[in-house]
């Protein structure tokens, strides 16, 4: 029997001249050899030279920048880029994905729980990164079906079993009901302590579409958290900056501030009395300008506001703040002030943000000299207990310290 | 004062650095450009072990006549530590902040004898 001559393609390696070997069949039948054609669009895969090319930057920081920060997905000409990480100046970024971790439990809880005891944090509210940018997605169903798959992600395999971690999780702000489906199906599981809005989403936080969802949060005894965040390209005033700590300094309040105004403006504290906000990481020094300003207008534009009782200021001063990054350069004056005017006491919560660029560690509370032990045990801990209802768990590390400073202790 | 042995000349390779513990006190020994640093591993911002990021030149904006920018430029004959906990930058010269000359380091002399490598702690 004749053996058919043939091609196994599960180990045949690709070869451009084999796939278009019809094309070439075509050129033979035609007799394109008897005249000249000439291609005006063709194209070739320049990113795959990508690490010769940037040699060809003339610009020595920008050329390393380049070389850091790749070409594509999140790389440099990208909308974001990935100047987080500084461009190679914070080590942990690339060196952490080569950390070891035992196969059990999950690599993020073994990593997650390392920071956390040796930063002395017991109990961590748990914030996704890259997907904190899933609202610059353009297409609106992407951001619901991967905020989905990241919230029931992170409930099965981590807040399920480690209790130390706890979430506010992701809310889809560009699709309402997707926001309100999402307190439906994971308000009540294991671990989750609110909802987040991540701050630069394009919706106002007083539209009626939103209604239903905060009055399910609201209910459900949870808190609603709204997290700075910043974007890049696709934001008309962003994109007039050109350096990433103007994007990041500006973007992380602004959208917190214009949220935050519009939850005034809006009465919204009036409508949901018993619902607890939080406003996350945009460090402190843009409450007392917020506050000033608009109780400034509210006192001649009160007629637009009638839901508000208080000025704004007394509001505000009910609500949650994250203290990170907090603003802490030769301002101790401003910042005493800014814990008077904010009730830190009672309403300011610690938070690192480990392990990004300006995360702050617990000593940046408790080394504040204007502060009693009380308001730093409150901040640091009893506040957020507070405002996530929390049943506090203690970290091993702390008990196995407690119990050895006991034994140590003389009868 | 005593002189501390960090280690034998060349045992710490270019770029490299060496971690010391004297007594309560931390100290990265740098080795750059063939020259020997050596700086408390403390970063005064939040505590940070500033001797074990990396070191890299400073950065220039160069402008032009008129105050036209015109490119970026790293300055080599300026070295910077950067801590690695949040890109704090220390002159590696002499370990005075980049931006704030009233931080330092606390830097401590390196003396080379008989193919050895000391620290006056």
């Amino acid at each position: 029997m004749d053996t058919l001559n043939y091609r196994d393609l599960s180990v045949e390696e690709f070869d451009t001249k084999t796939l278009l070997a019809h094309a070439a069949q075509q050129a033979k039948q035609r007799r394109y050899e008897d005249f000249l054609i000439v291609d005006v669009d063709a194209h070739h895969y320049e990113s795959d030279s990508f690490a010769e090319i940037v040699e060809y930057i003339e610009d020595p920081v920008m050329r390393q920048q380049a070389k850091y920060q790749g070409f594509g997905g999140t790389g440099i000409a990208s909308g974001p880029g990935s100047y987080q990480n500084l461009n190679g100046r914070l080590t942990r970024y690339p060196k952490v994905r080569g950390e070891k971790t035992p196969p059990t439990p999950h690599r993020d809880i073994t990593l997650t729980k390392r920071w956390m005891d040796s930063l002395g944090i017991d109990v961590g509210c748990m914030f996704p990164t890259p997907m904190l940018q899933l609202g610059t997605c353009p297409r609106i169903e992407v951001e619901v079906a991967l905020a989905r798959a990241y919230n029931r992600w992170l409930c099965e395999n981590v807040l399920a079993h480690e209790p130390r971690i706890r979430s506010t999780l992701y809310l889809p702000f560009r699709d309402p009901e997707a926001c309100y489906q999402m307190v439906q199906d994971f308000g009540d599981r294991k671990g989750v302590i609110g909802f987040t809005v991540v701050s630069p989403g394009k919706k106002g936080v007083h539209d009626n579409a939103f209604m239903k969802t905060w009055a399910a949060i609201e209910e459900r005894n949870l808190a609603l958290v709204f997290h700075g965040a910043y974007t890049w390209g696709g934001d008309q005033h962003a994109e007039l900056c050109n350096r990433f700590i103007a994007v990041h300094a500006l973007g992380f309040t602004w959208f917190n501030i214009l949220h935050m105004t519009n939850w005034l403006c809006n009465g919204m504290p009036e409508r949901f009395p018993k619902l607890r906000t939080c406003w996350i990481e945009s460090g402190l020094a843009w409450i007392p300008f917020l506050m000033q300003r608009l109780d400034n207008e509210w006192m001649m534009r009160s007629s637009e506001v009638p839901l508000l009782k208080r000025k704004p200021s007394d509001y505000m001063r009910e609500m949650y703040y994250s203290t990170q990054p907090m603003e802490m350069v030769d301002n101790k004056e401003a910042l005493e002030l800014t814990f008077k005017m904010i009730n830190a006491e009672t309403q300011l919560c610690y938070s690192s943000d480990y392990p990004h660029w300006d995360m702050d560690l617990p000593s940046t509370i408790y080394d504040l000299p204007f502060l009693t032990e009380a308001a730093k045990r409150n901040i640091l801990g009893g506040n957020a207990k507070r405002l996530f209802n929390l049943e506090p768990v203690v970290s091993e590390a702390k008990v196995k310290q407690l119990a050895e400073r006991n034994a140590a202790r003389p009868a | 004062m005593a002189d501390v042995l960090v280690c034998k000349d060349g045992e710490i390779a270019e770029g490299g650095v060496r971690v010391i513990q004297a007594g309560e006190v931390e100290i990265g020994v740098i080795r750059h450009d063939g020259k020997y640093y050596a700086y408390r591993n403390h970063c005064p911002h939040q505590g940070g072990p500033v001797c074990e990021g990396i070191r890299m030149p400073g950065v220039l904006d160069i402008i032009g006549e008129g105050g036209i920018f015109l490119q970026q430029d790293f300055d080599q004959k300026d070295i910077h530590i950067v801590c690695p906990w949040h890109s704090y930058e220390f002159h590696l010269e002499d370990g005075v902040n980049v931006c704030d000359k009233r931080i330092r380091l606390q830097k401590f002399k390196v003396v080379e004898k008989d193919g050895a490598v000391y620290i006056n702690v």
